[in-house]
């Protein structure tokens, strides 16, 4: 899906940069999930934002030349358990998948933010003023 | 367009719940024309919709629709002799169109609409804030 984040950039953002790109995944689980809200049979999905974070920061947990975010999204994706079933099979909730996805906007504004300040700082550092 | 896919998952969901909005208006529009036969009576609309991946992602999922249906249900018949298009005895045919269960699918397809525009515009602030990072 992403490239990798190189290692010196990688080292600078510390664990935000991995986190900004797992939660844009989330974002876009979330946006299937309210975009097939009225397709029959559609299952919803999620991510387990925890354990695709772990996934993505233990080094070594991927194969050689696997993409360490698709790996993480992928290990940590799980189809949602409906509290009402339908009749045509989709397991899509309205309310929730909306008040999920405000929850997920809001948390991928605070790593951008986390990464802001680290960027911020950094151009202070380098203008010195 | 793969950078961005989220816009693409919501624009195949608008362009979908749009289709279902048009066979709405074209059932309700035509709830009221009659035929002369029951074979040239308008039929009743409904698109289907199948997930779709986009972006080349299997597990990214739009909106795709398959296809448009058409109702199979009886046409009415009504005895209207007076009525210029009225068969032989005196019977026109009316479209099985139930307005009740029309509204009430296109307010479900105008809040599922509405639904996507909200994840599109809180996907494109998102995305202008990251793009104006560090400013």
């Amino acid at each position: 899906m992403s490239d990798p984040i190189s290692a010196s950039a990688d080292s600078f953002l510390g664990i935000h940069g991995t986190a900004l790109v797992l939660r844009e995944q989330r974002l876009q689980l979330i946006a299937a999930n309210l975009a097939n809200a009225d397709t029959p049979g559609f299952k919803a999905q999620d991510l387990d934002f925890n354990t695709a974070l772990r996934a993505a920061t233990t080094s070594g947990a991927t194969a050689v030349g696997a993409d360490p975010i698709d790996a993480a999204t992928a290990s940590a994706q799980y189809a949602r358990v409906p509290t009402q079933p339908s009749q045509d099979g989709n397991t899509v909730e309205g309310e929730r998948e909306n008040a999920t996805f405000a929850q997920a906007s809001l948390e991928y504004r605070a790593s951008l933010s986390f990464i802001e300040a680290h960027v911020r700082s950094m151009l202070t550092a380098i203008t010195g003023q | 367009m793969s950078n961005l896919p989220i816009f693409d998952v919501a624009g195949s969901a608008m362009t979908a719940q749009s289709v279902r909005l048009s066979t709405v208006a074209s059932n309700l529009a035509n709830a009221d024309s009659v035929a002369g036969t029951p074979d040239a009576v308008y039929r009743a609309k409904q698109p289907v919709f199948s997930a779709e991946p986009v972006a080349g992602d299997p597990s990214l999922a739009g909106v795709q629709v398959t296809q448009v249906t058409e109702s199979t249900a009886a046409p009415l018949k009504r005895y209207e002799p007076g009525h210029p298009l009225a068969d032989a005895q005196g019977y026109v045919y009316a479209p099985d169109v139930d307005p009740v269960a029309q509204m009430v699918d296109m307010i479900s397809a105008s809040r599922s609409y509405q639904a996507n525009v909200e994840v599109f515009n809180t996907a494109r602030d998102l995305a202008v804030a990251t793009l104006g990072m560090g400013k």
